[in-house]
């Protein structure tokens, strides 16, 4: 297609495509020509993202702020049911996968440490290893494939079908009633599983090893972990994992619903928030990291 | 001011007027889908806009229900500019029923609950406490044993009922409904016409207070039985006709089109 052809539908939208942060303008056109172009785009695309979900994030913690105890007799039951689904629904994938970590991970972990006589560092390496980076960001990732994109799908959906439209003519907050839900279910979820999974991995990682007739008794183990945890691990895994939850299932709405879609668009769509909450998540962690060293 | 002088301006007082208003694409706000509409309705009028397919009924329905801005120009809902609603207005803007076309009535929820879903959040009410009005509603549309039933598994003439009974539910006094007949079967059709003649006149379920009721329509046919007023949608714009007679009367081209070969309805 000749260059001019994509440029002047796509320039003509430039101020639209701020004033509303549609990014579908910009993905519906045609591939450019050049490379500087598709890195152009590429980057515009990139900061309009980002200036989407911060406004949507600051929009939907607002709503949390003003009306969570709006409509409480609807409100709460749909709450209730959106913790249900990210996390107590997910306990017993969470389970395999606590006795998967402590098998795969901390069972060999704990056997070379201790073959080394090295089992001074035995406390350290489970905090660092376990609570503060592969509990969080394992639980966050496994919620945000399972639920995160049923998030996208099912709002995504209702944006394609008029749905949402419907809600707002009947005077109802989509914000409120869709994404509000979703994000304190997601937040409480994340943060509880990270708990059940960190103790389930830690306990059966000491499993694996007294099967590897490892010395160590289960008081020397869980003595070292213990002592090698402080506060500042409690406060911010706490803030980690409900910022995990929060980010996630704000990035997963903001696909789903922000935007005008087609339901062609949908699976586009979930594929793209999956790897934006990956991004996010990683960028939350290495923000965390900051945290300890700073506070350490 | 008096009391009595107060309750004769919130008479005189339009339901509805727009004002040299832009009407731009849901979907693409750069596209101006009807320029320049000037429309007034007064209480207890029954309004049929009609316009063939894309020529931007949904879009006016929408700026009319205060859901899309007007890209220019001012629409007001009961006097208050639909651009400035806010919390605090809440209680004018469920003043406005809207039934959109094809019902869109959530899929995830039964009809019951649908039709319970604005009560419950505007009322704070609990399943159990909504379920009596609701149970009444859908006795009145007839839908009781469609009650407990998905939308994918409700016929779509009933689905749009189903949407009808949602937008009723918090007794509106204006009534907005988007191509209410469309993809309908005569008999519903006839039902539907049937039953908004006696929400325009006055339904004792609401009270017998008439309802101000505005719908589009790709056919005026339908519409000719009863007294009402009639607009068009044509090349972007709006063109106000007046009633029946008048639209017989009218030779645009536009409007001779929504009065195309004749479909006999079941009354």
């Amino acid at each position: 297609m000749p260059r001019e052809l994509y440029a002047e539908p796509v320039q003509g939208r430039l101020a639209k495509a701020f004033g509303f942060t549609d990014t579908q303008v910009f993905r519906r056109a045609p591939v450019p020509k050049t490379y500087s172009d598709f890195l152009g785009r590429k980057l515009f695309l990139f900061f309009l993202t980002v200036q989407g979900l911060a406004a949507f994030s600051l929009i939907t913690l607002g709503v949390i702020l003003r009306k969570l105890t709006a409509a409480p007799n609807l409100m709460h039951p749909r709450i209730r049911q959106e913790i249900s689904r990210a996390g107590v629904a997910m306990l017993p994938m969470f389970i395999f996968l606590a006795l998967a970590l402590g098998f795969l991970v901390i069972g060999q972990a704990v056997a070379a440490l201790a073959a080394f006589g090295a089992t001074n560092y035995l406390g350290s390496t489970m905090d660092i290893v376990i609570v503060r980076e592969l509990g969080p960001l394992l639980a966050a990732m496994v919620v945000l494939a399972r639920v995160g994109t049923v998030h996208v799908i099912e709002l995504g959906t209702a944006r394609a079908l008029g749905e949402v439209e419907a809600l707002e003519a009947l005077g109802i907050d989509p914000v409120h009633y869709l994404v509000m839900p979703r994000v304190i279910g997601m937040a409480l979820g994340v943060f509880a599983l990270t708990v059940y999974l960190i103790i389930g991995s830690l306990a059966s990682g000491y499993l694996f090893a007294f099967l590897q007739n490892v010395p160590l008794t289960p008081r020397t183990y869980f003595n070292e972990i213990v002592q090698a945890l402080g506060w500042l691990d409690f406060v911010l895994l706490a803030l980690k994992t409900v910022a995990f939850g929060f980010f996630i299932a704000v990035v997963t709405c903001y696909h789903g619903l922000a935007q005008p879609l087609r339901l062609e668009d949908v699976s586009r769509v979930a594929v793209r928030a999956v790897t934006q909450g990956v991004i996010v998540c990683v960028l939350i962690d290495a923000l965390f990291i900051l945290l300890y060293l700073v506070a350490s | 001011m008096s009391k009595s002088q107060n309750i004769s301006t919130a008479a005189a007082q339009p339901v509805l007027e727009m004002r040299a208003v832009t009407v731009s694409a849901m979907r693409d706000a750069s596209f101006v889908v009807v320029d320049h509409v000037d429309w007034t309705v007064a209480p207890g009028e029954f309004w049929v806009v009609g316009g063939p397919q894309h020529s931007g009924k949904t879009d006016l329905m929408f700026v009319a229900a205060g859901v899309l801005p007007p890209a220019a120009g001012s629409c007001k809902l009961f006097g208050l500019e639909t651009r400035s609603f806010s919390e605090a207005e809440l209680p004018k803007r469920l003043r406005v029923g809207y039934v959109a076309e094809g019902g869109q009535i959530f899929n995830r929820m039964t009809v019951a609950e649908n039709i319970a879903l604005p009560l419950r959040y505007h009322k704070n009410l609990a399943s159990a406490d909504a379920a009596p009005e609701v149970k009444a509603l859908l006795e009145l549309m007839e839908l009781s044993p469609l009650a407990d039933v998905t939308p994918a598994h409700v016929p779509a003439n009933w689905r749009h009922r189903a949407a009808l009974a949602r937008a009723l539910i918090m007794k509106p006094d204006l009534l907005l409904l988007d191509n209410p007949l469309s993809g309908l079967a005569p008999r519903h059709q006839s039902w539907w016409i049937h039953f908004l003649d006696q929400l325009g006149r006055g339904h004792e379920f609401f009270g017998g207070r008439p309802m101000t009721i505005a719908a589009t329509a790709e056919d005026f046919r339908p519409w000719r039985k009863a007294p009402r007023q009639f607009a068009a949608l044509h090349d972007r714009q709006f063109i106000p006709l007046g009633t029946w007679q008048q639209v017989e009367s009218c030779d645009d081209p536009g409007v001779r089109e929504l009065l195309g070969p004749a479909l006999e309805l079941v009354t």
